[in-house]
């Protein structure tokens, strides 16, 4: 499986000169659309959660004729509907000494200086944009008594720069673009095309003109031409079978698009969410996220005896082992959450884990009631408690919560330059199915942040460079090139069907979860990583030969998409997993064993990795050639994070 | 304690309503499940049915879903005649068979609603949601328009009612609840939504009518206050906003120029 390293130079197109400066020039070396040629550029706009809703309903503000796509029924549906914690803005409300610069600081640290310093920059630039328009649109925020905003801090963040709405801050946003999508919607400046899938991007003279999609209603394939594709399809989480992501979350539109040139950047980085409800069983079907703001309140422990079955409330203090507050004295239950999930592994493996299976820590609201009453822990968390009591059928108020890591988010994604533009020109990725700006791991309450800078204040600059900058002769979706792209969509189908084996696609997708989850979960090493590289490689064989499909394929078949989803994780995880191999250091959510410190903390080697890893495709099954981003810091220097 | 039930499984009878499409006739088929653990979800548990039937090789119960954690609204299911079954402020997917006995019979439909037509099986269309949002659910504020946030405080009181109605999910179990088939619940929460706050103030009026029209031309309904909506929503939307649409409508009828 070794995979090749290129010298290809990858451009990001990133400015140079001082960095608060570098996104002004940038817009205004871009060239600029005439107001009255805006109209003649068609945008093909997939996925409309934060990202996809905020870019389509701006692009057709600004003028542009827009198509948008979704899998679910309603744009209002797209999976950030249910980001629960908040959204991060250096606005400094709470006059507590945030900025501009101390959240790009506290962004490229976090995210262990594996991203570029310019992106992420101009994140935290725009973030405050982001809460106006936000605010304006008749979010519901948090406010306090006087009317203003309401803050607070999250998840390793010394400053209270969230902002939120009750547990359901993704809803509301979401609510909010989407209401901004559907007012161009009403006045025909979008077309909406709900329950389609993309499956391929087409390609005219090398640029990306155009998408394939089935019709999830009909069955039926459907051809959509354009003068740019902009993908904001989400995350891959779903790889891992079980994750806090939406069952329909999936890579197929990024995983086509790398098939037709767009680089695949760093797929190994995975945030691992700590405070997620522990499986129950072999039925399970998703996990879901109890959101971090809980360990703002809630301590983290185990006991300190091994296999100790009381219960927690028959458990006194000094017979608790708080080890978050133990290992890391400055920030305690705050530390980041790969630092937060691999101690709960740590503690777990150690054999000091609770409940029925061991897998899983307590996270414990006592002291909190006792000091701020209930009626003030309710009116912060009620909502998540009682979404915890339905599930487990436990009290929160009453016992301690139990919780376990669980696969969240993936950083990594297609290669974008500065632009937001992939390796195949004319293709725009946005949100989290790029790979931008949160490097080798996530803060909380970044990705909805990420999302809406995209889709409400970048893209729709950077866009206007493509179409002054480059010719777009006329395409029709009668060219011939569609006709080869629909085949292979159609193909691929129809393929599935064929196979007619003996199992069933959920069980293909629940084996491929485990062998990800063991070998490529929070601690990998050369050994397990290269087991699951065979043996991913040999299910997908099994798949092709064994899956069971049911038709029709004109028909309404929800089996049949989830089999194309699965036949497309198959894939990528080859990849996945060679891309975690490949590095051999452990940076943010990304934990090799053989690069730890003495004290089994993650350890980079900056001199071998400070690149951003773009594979490019190169066949099914063959290994792909490695693109290597330098990566610089000129601002914020490079230190082993210490949460200590 | 829910941890002593975690080795018993229940025997669960099902009679789901099956359509093969829009235009095909429906029909009630039964299943017999034996493996039922208190802990799955209500979805988990049809994941378990529809795991047999792919394994004999038939069609699988199609059925709405995607975040199983009661915020995306898509799960939209009529279980023995209840919205989302018999839990209170609970979706489909957050409903746990622990709330059933061994040996019980379960009735699955869908939705049923003139202006919600079934798609195939438990599924069906709620694009209707959409055009009445799309008439004017929104606040015309186009990217780089805003100014400072905190320029325009709000009362916490008005925040935090505007967030009440706010949190719809958009899933119309309201719809499926009324025997009118209305969506007053659905579209008044929106209207509240906005008119609690001073960014909904200029678009006030035309946005009350718009959506009272477009919710009208959709052919959902009338009200006449049987409140089940208000006892199937998920999200414990009030039919305080029903009063306020209706409200709200009326003042617009009388102030609006643009209004025949
Ligand atoms: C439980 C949970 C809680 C979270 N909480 C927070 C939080 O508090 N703060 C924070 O900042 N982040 C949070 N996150 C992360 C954040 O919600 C996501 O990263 C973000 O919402 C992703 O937005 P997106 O627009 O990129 O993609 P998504 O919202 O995932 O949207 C993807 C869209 O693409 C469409 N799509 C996908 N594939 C195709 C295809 N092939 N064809 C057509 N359409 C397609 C889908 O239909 C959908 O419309 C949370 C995530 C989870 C899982
Ligand atoms: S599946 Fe999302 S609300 Fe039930």
């Amino acid at each position: 499986m070794a995979t090749t390293a290129a010298s290809t130079a990858l451009d990001s197109k990133c400015p140079t000169g001082p960095i608060e400066n570098r996104w002004d020039q940038h817009r205004f070396d871009l060239k600029l659309v005439n107001p009255a040629n805006k109209r003649k550029f068609h945008v093909l706009v997939v996925g409309t959660g934060l990202a996809g809703a905020s870019a389509a309903s701006t692009l057709a503000e600004l003028g542009y004729r827009v198509s948008a796509f979704c899998i679910q029924d309603s744009p209002r549906r797209a999976h950030s509907i249910a980001a629960q914690g908040g959204i991060n803005a250096a606005k400094n409300y709470p006059n507590d000494g945030d900025s501009i610069y101390r959240l790009f600081y506290d962004t490229v640290k976090g995210g262990d200086f594996r991203a570029r310093e310019s992106n992420v920059y101009r994140l935290a630039q725009v973030s405050n944009n982001i809460i106006d328009q936000c605010a304006a649109q008749g979010v519901p925020f948090a406010r306090e008594y006087g009317g203003v905003l309401s803050n607070r801090s999250f998840g390793g963040a010394q400053v209270s720069r969230t902002f939120y709405a009750r547990g359901q801050t993704g809803q509301q946003l979401l609510l909010g673009a989407y209401s901004s999508l559907m007012r161009m919607v009403g006045q025909k400046r979008v077309t909406m095309y709900s329950r389609r899938e993309m499956l391929d991007v087409v390609k005219v003279d090398g640029v990306a003109r155009g998408i394939i999609c089935r019709n999830l209603t009909t069955g039926e394939y459907e051809r959509f031409a354009g003068d740019a594709v902009v993908l904001c399809t989400g995350g891959y989480g779903n790889v891992f079978y079980l994750s806090t992501n939406a069952k329909a979350c999936n890579v197929t539109a990024a995983w086509r698009a790398h098939k037709q040139g767009a680089f695949f950047a760093n797929p190994c980085y995975t945030q691992i969410h700590p405070t997620c409800i522990p499986v129950s069983g072999s039925y399970q079907s998703k996990l879901t996220l109890m959101s971090e703001s809980l360990r703002n309140d809630g301590r983290v422990w185990v006991p300190k005896a091994k296999g100790d079955k009381r219960r927690a409330a028959d458990i006194p203090d000094d017979e608790r082992d708080y080890y978050l507050e133990r290992r890391y004295p400055s920030f305690g239950n705050l530390v980041p959450r790969d630092v937060a999930s691999r101690a709960a592994k740590e503690r777990c493996d150690a054999g000091y884990g609770v409940g029925a299976t061991g897998l899983s820590v307590f996270l414990d609201f006592r002291d909190a009631i006792q000091r701020d009453g209930i009626e003030t822990i309710r009116a912060k968390y009620g909502n998540l408690f009682q979404m915890y009591e339905k599930i487990t059928a436990d009290d929160p108020y009453r016992v301690p919560m139990r919780i376990y890591p669980a696969v969240h988010y993936t950083m990594g994604g297609l290669w974008v330059d500065y632009n937001l533009e992939s390796t195949l020109p004319g293709l725009f990725v946005l949100g989290e199915a790029n790979f931008s700006d949160h490097g080798a791991n996530r803060l909380g309450a970044s990705a909805l942040m990420q999302g809406l800078a995209d889709g409400y204040f970048v893209l729709p600059y950077t866009i206007g460079g493509h179409f002054a900058g480059r010719a777009l002769p006329a395409v029709q979706a009668s060219d011939p090139a569609f006709d080869s792209a629909e085949a292979t969509a159609r193909g691929r189908t129809d393929s599935i069907l064929a196979v007619n084996g003996s199992r069933t696609v959920d069980a293909f997708h629940r084996e491929l979860g485990r062998l990800m989850w063991e070998h490529c979960g929070m601690a990998r090493n050369d050994a397990g990583l290269r087991r699951a590289h065979d043996d991913i490689r040999a299910l997908r064989e099994e798949f092709w030969q064994d899956v069971r499909v049911p038709g029709p394929a004109a028909s309404f078949n929800q089996n049949l998409e989830h089999a194309g989803r699965v036949a497309d994780f198959l894939e990528f995880a080859e990849l996945f997993s060679a891309d975690a191999l490949q590095r051999t250091e452990s940076c943010g959510g990304h934990f090799r064993e053989e690069s730890q410190t003495d004290e089994g903390e993650a350890q980079r080697q900056d001199d071998e990795f400070s690149f951003a890893a773009a594979w490019e495709f190169q066949g099914v099954g063959e290994p792909e050639t490695l693109h290597k981003e330098p990566l610089e810091f000129e601002y914020v220097k490079p230190s082993q994070r210490s949460y200590k | 304690m829910s941890g002593d039930a975690s080795h018993e499984t229940m025997r669960i009878t099902l009679k789901v309503w099956r359509q093969s499409n829009a235009e095909a006739d429906g029909r009630i088929e039964t299943y017999h499940v034996s493996d039922v653990s208190p802990h799955m979800s209500f979805l988990e548990m049809l994941d378990v049915v529809n795991e047999r039937l792919l394994g004999q090789g038939k069609d699988p119960i199609a059925f709405d879903h995607d975040c199983r954690e009661g915020i995306c609204g898509a799960c939209s299911l009529m279980i023995d005649g209840r919205a989302h079954g018999p839990e209170a402020e609970t979706t489909a997917c957050q409903l746990h068979m622990r709330h059933y006995n061994d040996g019980d019979t379960i009735h699955v439909e869908p939705w049923r609603a003139n202006a919600f037509p079934v798609v195939r099986d438990l599924v069906v269309d709620r694009s209707a949601f959409d055009r009445i949002i799309a008439a004017g659910g929104f606040v015309s504020t186009p990217a780089g328009s805003a100014c400072d946030a905190n320029s325009l405080p709000i009362a916490k009181e008005n925040a935090e009612l505007a967030m009440d109605a706010a949190a719809c999910i958009g899933c119309g179990a309201c719809v499926a609840a009324c025997p009118n088939a209305a969506a007053m619940l659905f579209t008044s929460a929106k209207v509240a939504h906005l008119s609690l706050l001073p960014q909904g103030q200029p678009e006030r009026d035309a946005r009350v009518i718009a959506m009272v029209d477009a919710m009208d031309d959709e052919g959902f309904g009338n009200c006449t206050n049987h409140f089940e909506c208000m006892a199937a929503c998920p999200k414990g939307i009030s039919v305080e906003n029903i009063a306020r649409m209706n409200r709200e409508y009326l003042r617009a009828s009388l102030v609006s120029r643009s209004v025949e």
